[in-house]
C-alpha cells in the first residue's frame, strides 16, 4: 500500500480504511474467543493446525505435555548407581556431592549387570546450581543418573533445591565405615605380618577407639572433587603407621579447601586443618568434633530424603 | 422524585464501574486472544470487586511537597462534575433528576468543570508527569468540546429543544413529532416507532454527525486512541500518577462514570433513546409488544432493558477501539479536532440546519 506520509488530507481515505479493517480484524480476534487452542505440544500434527481461539494455556490447571526425553530435573536410581563419582567430578558447576563408602562385601548389581560395591552416604543433587548440561548423564556409565521431565519445582527455601539420593542414612554409614575400617585394619596386619612394630601400634589404636579411624575417613572424604583415591591413602596411613599420617596430613589440608563448596560447616574446616598442620600426636581429641558434624548433617538428609522421594513421583 | 434519581444514578455508576472494568479487560484479553481474568469468582466475575477492596486498603500517599488543597479538592470536583452531568439524564419516561428545558447545555456546562478538576491534580501533584497529562488533557478536552458542541446544535436544531426528556420522547412512538422515512418528507413514519424514528434513521445528516459525536467523545473522557492526557508509555500514568488508594479510585471511577454519560448521551441523542428498535410494520406491532403500557410498570422495564442494552453496545465498541487503536500523537490530535472535526461539524450543522428547513415548509 503506497502510503504518502506528506501530509494527512492525502490520506485520509486510506486511513480511515484501514482503522475500520483493523476494527473488523479486533472483532475477528472477539468472536473467536470463544474457541480456546487445544494445549498440544509442539510435536503433535495438530499444531499447526488449530484455528483462530485462545492461546492462554492456564498453567497450573493444564500445561504443555513435556516429551519423555525432556531434560529438566536430574534423578538418580540409586539401585543401578555404582557411585563412580564421574559425573561429580564432570559436573561443570560441581552440583552433585558425593561421599562413598566402600563397602566390605559385595552391595549387589546393578539392572546392567555391573556390580555395586560401594555406597553412597551422601549423593546430593544441587538443582540450584544444575546448568542442565546434562554432562553428568552422559558420562553415567550405569545410566543411573537421568534428567526427568519434571520441570515445575522451584522452592521457597534454597535449601530445598538439593536432592539427596543417599542409600545410606548417617547411622548405617557410621556403621559402614566402621566395617570397611575394620576390614582395611585386618588386612594391613595381615600383609604386615612381618613388621611387627607396625601392628602393635596399630592395635593400640584399635584399643583406644574404634571411632579413631573414621575422623580420619572424613578428611580425605571431604574432598568430594578429590575421589576416592585419596581415601584410600588417608585409610591406609591411618591405620598403618604415624609415619605415614604425617606424610598424609599434607594432602588433607589442601583437600579442605577444595572443599568449602561442600555444604557442611565451617567448624569442620577449621578442625581437621588444625589437626593436621600441628601433630598427630593428638589424635584423641580429632575424632570427636569430626565425629559431630554428621549428627549436624543428619536431621536434614531425613527431610530432604522424604521431599526429594516426594518430587520425585510428583513428576 | 430527584431522590430516587440520584440513588439510582450512584447505583448504576458503581455497579457499572465494577462490571465495565471487568467486560474491558475481557475485551482485551479475547482481542488479543488471551483468557483474561479467571481466578476471582465464577469467570473472573468478581476480579474487580478485589481489586477495589485492595485499592480501598492502599496507602493513602499526599506527595510532601504538592498543593495540599488542590490534590484533596481534585477528585471530588472530577466526580461531582460528571455526577452533576448524570442529572439531567432521564432514566425511565418520567424520572429525571432535573427536568431542566436547557438539559443538554447545563450537562456539557458542568461537564466542562472537569478540565479545572484535571488541571487541579496536574499542579497540584507537583509531578512533571502529573502537569504534562493535565495540560494535554486540558488541550484536548477544550479543543474537542468545539465539535462537540457543533454536533449537538446539529441534533438540536432538528430536535428544536434541548430538554432530553423531550428529545426522548421525540423519539417514540407516542410522540407529536413528525417523522418522515430516512427524512424525505412523504411517507410519514410517526405511527411506525422503533429504529425508524430513531434520530438518526429519520434524519440521516445526523449519522455522520453522531459518528463524529462518538470519536469527540472519546476523546472528552480521555479514552483511547486519545488517551494521551494518561500514555502510559510515555507519562507513567498521566495526570492521576501521585495518586493512590482512595483518590485515585474517585479518578478511575470519574473516568469510567464519563464513558458512561457519554454513551447514554449518544443513546439519546442518536439511537432512540428508551424505545424499542423494533417497529410497527405492517400490521405487527413489535414496537407495542416490546414497550409494555405508558405508565404501567412494564413500560419502565422495557425502557430500562432498551436503554441499557443500547448503551452497553456503545460502551462495549467504546472498550473495542481502545484495544484497537494506537494513541495518536499530540500533533495528530491536533490536527485531528482543528483541521479535520471543525470545519466538517460546521457543515454538518449547515447541512442539517438546511435539511430542517426542507421538512418543516
Amino acid at each position: 500500500m503506497a502510503v504518502k506520509h506528506s501530509t494527512y488530507r492525502t490520506n485520509f481515505i486510506i486511513i480511515v480504511g484501514s482503522l475500520l479493517r483493523a476494527l473488523f480484524l479486533a472483532w475477528k480476534h472477539f468472536k473467536s474467543a470463544i474457541h480456546r487452542k487445544k494445549v498440544l505440544n509442539i510435536d503433535d500434527p495438530a499444531y499447526f493446525k488449530q484455528a483462530a481461539g485462545v492461546v492462554t494455556t492456564l498453567y497450573p490447571y493444564e500445561s504443555i505435555p513435556v516429551p519423555d526425553n525432556g531434560r529438566y530435573r536430574l534423578h538418580n536410581e540409586m539401585e543401578d548407581c555404582i557411585v563412580c563419582d564421574l559425573c561429580a567430578k564432570v559436573c561443570p558447576v560441581d552440583c552433585i556431592a558425593i561421599d562413598p563408602i566402600k563397602s566390605t562385601v559385595e552391595i549387589g548389581k546393578t539392572s546392567d549387570g555391573s556390580t555395586r560395591r560401594i555406597y553412597a552416604a551422601t549423593f546430593d543433587i544441587d538443582m540450584a546450581k544444575c546448568c542442565y548440561c546434562g554432562l553428568c548423564t552422559t558420562v553415567c556409565p550405569t545410566e543411573s543418573l537421568t534428567m526427568t521431565k519434571a520441570y515445575d519445582y522451584s522452592e521457597f527455601d534454597i535449601r530445598n533445591m538439593v536432592y539427596h539420593f543417599a542409600d545410606l542414612s548417617p547411622e548405617e554409614s557410621v556403621v559402614k565405615r566402621k566395617e570397611w575400617d575394620e576390614a582395611q585394619l585386618a588386612k594391613q596386619a595381615a600383609k604386615a605380618t612381618p613388621a611387627v612394630e607396625v601392628k602393635t601400634e596399630s592395635t593400640v589404636a584399635e584399643g583406644e577407639a574404634p571411632a579413631k579411624p573414621k575422623p580420619f575417613i572424613p578428611k580425605a572424604m571431604p574432598p568430594k572433587v578429590a575421589i576416592p583415591i585419596k581415601k584410600t591413602e588417608g585409610d591406609a596411613p591411618a591405620a598403618s603407621t604415624e609415619d605415614k599420617t604425617e606424610e598424609a596430613p599434607k594432602p588433607k589440608p589442601y583437600i579442605p579447601k577444595a572443599m568449602p563448596p561442600k555444604v557442611v560447616i565451617p567448624v569442620k574446616k577449621e578442625e581437621p586443618s588444625t589437626t593436621n598442620t600441628e601433630s598427630s600426636s593428638t589424635p584423641d581429641e580429632t575424632p570427636k568434633p569430626r565425629a559431630v558434624p554428621p549428627k549436624i548433617k543428619i536431621p536434614l538428609p531425613k527431610k530432604k530424603d522424604d521431599e526429594a522421594e516426594k518430587g520425585g513421583t510428583v513428576e | 422524585m430527584f431522590i430516587w434519581s440520584f440513588i439510582i444514578t450512584l447505583v448504576v455508576i458503581l455497579t457499572y464501574a465494577i462490571f465495565v472494568v471487568y467486560a474491558e479487560r475481557k475485551a482485551a484479553a479475547f482481542v488479543q486472544d488471551r483468557l483474561g481474568p479467571v481466578e476471582v469468582g465464577p469467570k473472573g466475575l468478581l476480579q474487580t470487586v478485589a481489586d477495589l477492596l485492595k485499592l480501598l486498603q492502599k496507602e493513602d500517599i499526599l506527595p510532601t511537597y504538592s498543593d495540599k488543597i488542590l490534590f484533596r479538592l481534585a477528585p471530588w470536583l472530577i466526580f461531582t462534575a460528571i455526577f452533576w452531568g448524570f442529572t439531567a439524564l432521564p432514566w425511565v419516561p418520567g424520572l429525571i433528576g432535573s427536568n431542566l428545558p436547557s438539559g443538554i447545555f447545563m450537562i456539557f456546562a458542568v461537564v466542562s468543570l472537569d478540565v479545572i478538576g484535571l488541571f487541579m491534580v496536574g499542579w497540584g501533584a507537583n509531578n512533571k508527569y502529573a502537569l504534562f497529562g493535565a495540560v494535554r488533557s486540558i488541550a484536548q478536552i477544550i479543543s474537542y468540546e468545539i465539535p462537540l458542541g457543533l454536533c449537538l446544535l446539529a441534533v438540536v436544531t432538528f430536535t428544536g429543544t434541548l430538554n432530553l426528556q423531550e428529545i426522548a420522547q421525540q423519539q417514540a412512538i407516542d410522540s407529536t413529532f413528525h417523522s418522515y422515512l430516512f427524512g424525505i418528507p412523504g411517507i410519514d413514519v410517526s405511527a411506525w416507532g422503533g429504529i425508524f424514528t430513531w434520530n438518526v434513521i429519520r434524519f440521516p445528516i445526523l449519522l455522520p454527525v453522531a459518528v463524529l459525536f462518538f470519536i469527540t467523545t472519546l476523546a472528552e473522557c480521555n479514552r483511547a486512541p486519545f488517551d494521551i492526557p494518561e500514555a502510559e508509555s510515555e507519562l507513567v500514568a498521566g495526570f492521576h500518577t501521585e495518586y493512590s488508594g482512595f483518590r485515585f479510585g474517585m479518578l478511575f471511577l470519574s473516568e469510567y462514570a464519563m464513558m458512561l454519560l457519554v454513551a447514554i448521551l449518544l443513546v439519546f441523542l442518536f439511537l432512540g433513546a428508551w424505545s424499542s428498535p423494533l417497529p410497527n410494520v405492517a400490521g405487527v406491532h413489535l414496537y407495542d409488544w416490546t414497550s409494555g403500557t405508558t405508565g404501567h410498570w412494564s413500560s419502565y422495564a422495557w425502557s430500562i432493558f432498551w436503554l441499557g442494552l443500547k448503551t452497553v453496545t456503545v460502551v462495549f465498541w467504546q472498550i473495542m477501539l481502545r484495544w484497537t487503536f494506537p494513541r495518536l500523537r499530540v500533533d495528530q490530535l491536533m490536527h485531528l479536532c482543528w483541521k479535520l472535526f471543525l470545519p466538517l461539524s460546521m457543515l454538518l450543522v449547515l447541512a442539517s440546519a438546511i435539511w430542517k428547513w426542507f421538512l418543516i415548509f
